[in-house]
């Protein structure tokens, strides 16, 4: 691509060719293909979520029949979740950024951060097999005893694509926790470091202590189908509420490993477009700890109303509301540090705010599914799905775009147009909204998650969110135009376009291959913007 | 730290190690046909939990590692301990306030 | 700086770098440190993987105690035990092969990583024929269970995460094995020694690991209820 900007020693340059590519070691190459490979799969996912909400548009299941609707809503699950959402920001902005924000020259094991890749290719491969082979019609959550003894789709070949998958995952966290822990430059202690790479960090742990137990789940939903081993067979004594347990013992911490990142990337962006420190700096740096920790301790509250003790559910019930507060300090903090910063109104502040927005009603909504009396009425309903919608999609997504503008430049040496980018945040604000905050109003009023016929009452909202679906897609499918366009005619992008702090700034837009072209030693605090005005921790 | 300064744990220590191994295997089976009542679990897992320990701690080395390699040890199986024991208090405590809809 | 394969200069000490020191690192030093630190958060990942099985086996054994008693009393305490022996003697060569590389010794490591490979593949004979006389009895879970045993269905659980844990563990080792193969077949040739042995050294720890779970599984599997007087046979 010789019309991409670069120096003869950037990243971008030689040695060129597919091979060069596919076999890379370099960080920075492997954030590319996985850029490359979570869009396509985004735009999977995204057709899936068409074809929900076209049926959703009349009251009768009138377009696809029932079995096809529960493919649908299955699909745009898991490939949304385990193929997008999940190694999005980690594995793109993460990889390319984690060793320049540190001060080295790569990642602990290239190789192996290869292999993170093709792992993820090869549990794509297989998982799309299932999609052509049966389909999938579980629902993301494989709950048995359906998945195990009734389902008649590709439950199977479906389990194995995601368990291989989740390799991926866990070798991508092992490698950026060896990362912090051992590579960073001198000077570079851990509380000098980016507030993002505190977030890979506690999102890293999570990776690694929760995803080996779904690994193994989804492996004994393959065995017990495929062997008739007996593992959650009700005749044989088995029980179901077993599965849930193990499932959501990862997929509960799976949605901070979602979201932890993204607050990882507001952090970022919050400081430089407010040119100040973070406000209390240190807090946000512990409650992404917090957030990791406490994450593991909340998994029962999707077992409210699945006949587990109540007992547990007080208890479960708790813990969830206290992994609510280190949410919130960062929130706090987040607002904070722009009140009477000096904000500078390009497109980076437009996803900023829309994460806060969203992101606040999303955490606070889950404060509702938190109280187990609520909950009994909420649970299951498009509540839920309104709840971790603003979440992922108002909250991780939201950052995801925002850092992958905020650091475009620094990643393909282009500039990129602002204005089409401001346009794109304030279409994707307002369609999201106009899609998910009915949801929260049919889920109270009853409305049952995955049903692909309701009662005429709930029309008009299912209507008012499918234009919003619509909206929506304008607004995501506009980066895929300017951001592409910016390869071939972007203005060439200078080190530090946006003149903020931090390691990955002093170099080149974009880097040189082996990152810097001497040792960076590190001296000052994170986010200096204001030496001497401003009290620093580090 | 250079390579040179790795510690090279002396052949007599992996020789001992594996001889009170062998003898703790056989105090596991001792063990578990003799009835201790409910200590039965207790006892054989905490034999088990010993030989785990010495084969961590001598075979893999781990005292002569770096502090936050022992972190990462015992957060492993700390972490175990969460799932076990979340997931007991739902199975163990449905006698006490019971099941929702029952 | 075009070309990736180039080692750059080492730090401080200005010394000649070692050919297996890769680019990223500063020292050897650093390279053992962080390979040795990657190597046990994978086993954290491997405890955790085990840890699900593990559950399982907790819960229906509260739930189930005589099944489970009467399941475990099906197992061959002898070649159990005899298996632990096995891995124990394997987790000595290993060690002692570790060893031989960070005291140079080619003769060494070849001879204790040639030890472990074939405890390694006792090991798995002893397992075969233990699967196959499960296989013979008809307590392999599934349409030819013997649904004549008393609490079929639950023994049909006992046997389903004795069929998962040990199968889950006997292919760790065959990995294990299949490593040790590449890590001979290198000690052969010479590459380790005290100037370099990492490859070992995180192999032997993957290896160790195996030989723990194994330690777990055997009284949890086998010595169920021994000392009770009946024994199923």
């Amino acid at each position: 691509m010789s019309d991409v900007a670069h120096t003869q020693d950037s990243y971008l340059g030689p040695p060129y060719g597919l091979g060069a590519w596919l076999l890379t070691k370099d960080h920075k190459r492997i954030a590319i293909l996985y850029l490359i490979s979570i869009t396509i799969f985004f735009a999977v996912g995204a057709m899936f979520a068409a074809g929900i909400r076209l049926e959703l548009l009349t009251p009768k299941g009138d377009l696809w029949t029932s079995d096809t609707y529960n493919k649908l809503f299955t699909l745009h699950g898991v490939v949304m979740i385990f193929f997008f959402l999940v190694p999005s920001i980690p594995a793109v902005l993460g990889n390319f950024l984690l060793p320049i924000m540190i001060g080295a020259k790569d990642l602990a094991f290239p190789r192996i951060n290869l292999l993170s890749w093709y792992i993820y290719i090869a549990g794509a491969i297989i998982t799309l097999t299932a999609v052509f082979t049966g389909g999938l019609d579980t629902g993301w959550t494989f709950y048995v005893p359906y998945s195990t003894l009734s389902s008649h789709t590709a439950v199977t070949t479906a389990a194995v694509g995601v368990f291989i998958t989740g390799f991926s995952s866990i070798l991508t966290g092992l490698n950026f926790i060896v990362t912090v822990h051992r590579m960073r430059a001198p000077g570079m202690t851990w509380f000098r470091l980016p507030l993002f790479v505190w977030a890979m960090y506690a999102t890293s742990l999570q990776m690694i202590l929760g995803t080996p137990v779904i690994a193994i789940t989804v492996l004994l939903v393959a065995a017990e189908r495929f062997l008739h081993l007996g593992f959650f067979d009700p005749s044989l004594g088995g029980d179901p509420v077993l599965f849930q347990h193990l499932f959501w013992f990862y997929s509960h911490p799976a949605v901070y490993i979602m979201v932890l990142p993204g607050m990882g990337v507001i952090s970022e962006l919050v400081a430089a477009v407010s040119r100040k420190q973070v406000f209390g700096y240190s807090f946000v740096a512990f409650s992404s700890l917090a957030i990791a920790l406490i994450g593991f301790l909340v998994w029962g509250h999707h077992l409210f109303v699945s006949s587990q003790s109540i007992y547990a559910g007080l208890v479960f019930s708790i813990l969830t509301m206290l992994v609510a507060i280190p949410s919130a300090v960062k929130t706090f903090n987040w607002t904070a540090t722009m009140y009477k910063g000096a904000v500078t109104w390009d497109s980076s502040v437009y996803w900023v705010i829309g994460f806060l927005g969203l992101f606040t009603i999303g955490g606070l909504t889950g404060l509702f599914l938190a109280a187990m009396g609520m909950d009994i009425h909420l649970s299951d309903s498009y509540f839920v799905i309104a709840h971790f919608h603003y979440i992922m999609v108002g909250g991780s997504l939201m950052a995801y775009l925002g850092g992958l503008h905020f650091w475009w430049p620094k990643m393909t040496g282009r500039m990129f147009n602002d204005t089409l980018a401001k346009a794109s945040a304030v279409l994707v604000f307002i369609g999201f909204n106009l899609t998910f905050f009915p949801q929260f109003v049919l889920g109270y009023m009853g409305m049952p998650r995955r049903y692909h016929a309701y009662p005429d009452e709930f029309q008009v909202l299912n209507v008012l969110s499918t234009a919003g679906a619509g909206v929506l897609a304008v607004g995501y499918l506009l980066p895929a135009f300017y951001l592409t366009y910016s390869l071939f005619k972007g203005a060439k992008a200078p080190a530090n376009p946006w003149g903020a702090k931090g390691l990955e700034w002093t170099v080149p837009s974009p880097p040189p291959t082996f990152n810097f072209e001497s040792d960076p030693v590190v001296n000052e605090p994170a986010y200096n913007y204001n030496p001497g005005r401003e009290v620093h921790v580090g | 730290m250079s390579e040179h300064e790795h510690i090279v744990t002396p052949t007599g220590t992996y020789v001992a190690t594996f001889v009170a191994l062998l003898i703790l295997t056989a105090l596991t089976y001792l063990a578990a046909i003799h009835d201790f009542g409910w200590m039965n679990t207790p006892i054989a897992l905490a034999i088990a939990l010993l030989k785990a320990s010495f084969v961590v701690i001598f075979f893999m080395g781990v005292r002569y590692n770096t502090p936050l390699t022992k972190v990462v040890v015992i957060t492993g199986f700390c972490w175990l301990f969460i799932l076990f024991g979340l997931t007991l208090n739902d199975y163990l405590t449905r006698p006490w306030l019971g099941v929702p809809g029952r | 700086m075009a070309s990736s394969s180039t080692p750059l200069e080492t730090g401080a000490q200005g010394h000649a770098h070692n050919p297996n020191l890769q680019h990223h690192f500063y020292s050897m030093s650093q390279q053992l440190e962080a390979s040795t630190l990657g190597m046990w958060v994978f086993l954290v990942t491997e405890i955790m993987f085990f840890g699900g099985m593990f559950m399982a086996y907790i819960v229906y054994r509260i739930t189930y105690p005589e099944a489970w008693v009467l399941g475990s009393h099906h197992l061959n305490v002898g070649l159990g035990a005899l298996n632990t022996g096995v891995l124990i003697c394997s987790s000595l060569t290993m060690a002692l092969a570790v060893r031989s590389a960070q005291v140079s010794s080619r003769k060494g490591q070849i001879v204790n990583l040639i030890l472990t490979i074939v405890f390694g593949a006792t090991f798995l004979v002893v397992k075969f024929f233990e699967y196959k006389e499960k296989f013979e009895h008809h307590l392999v879970p599934g349409p030819h269970f013997d649904m004549t045993l008393p609490d079929a269905g639950q023994q049909q659980l006992f046997f389903s995460l004795y069929f998962m844990l040990t199968g889950v563990h006997a292919a760790h080792m065959i990995v294990g094995i299949g490593l040790m193969l590449v890590i001979l077949t290198m000690a052969i040739r010479g590459r380790f020694s005290s100037e370099y042995y990492t490859p070992v050294e995180i192999s032997g720890l993957y290896w160790h690991f195996v030989d723990i779970v194994w330690i777990f599984l055997f009284p949890l599997l086998y010595l169920l209820g021994a000392h009770l007087a009946a024994h199923g046979g």
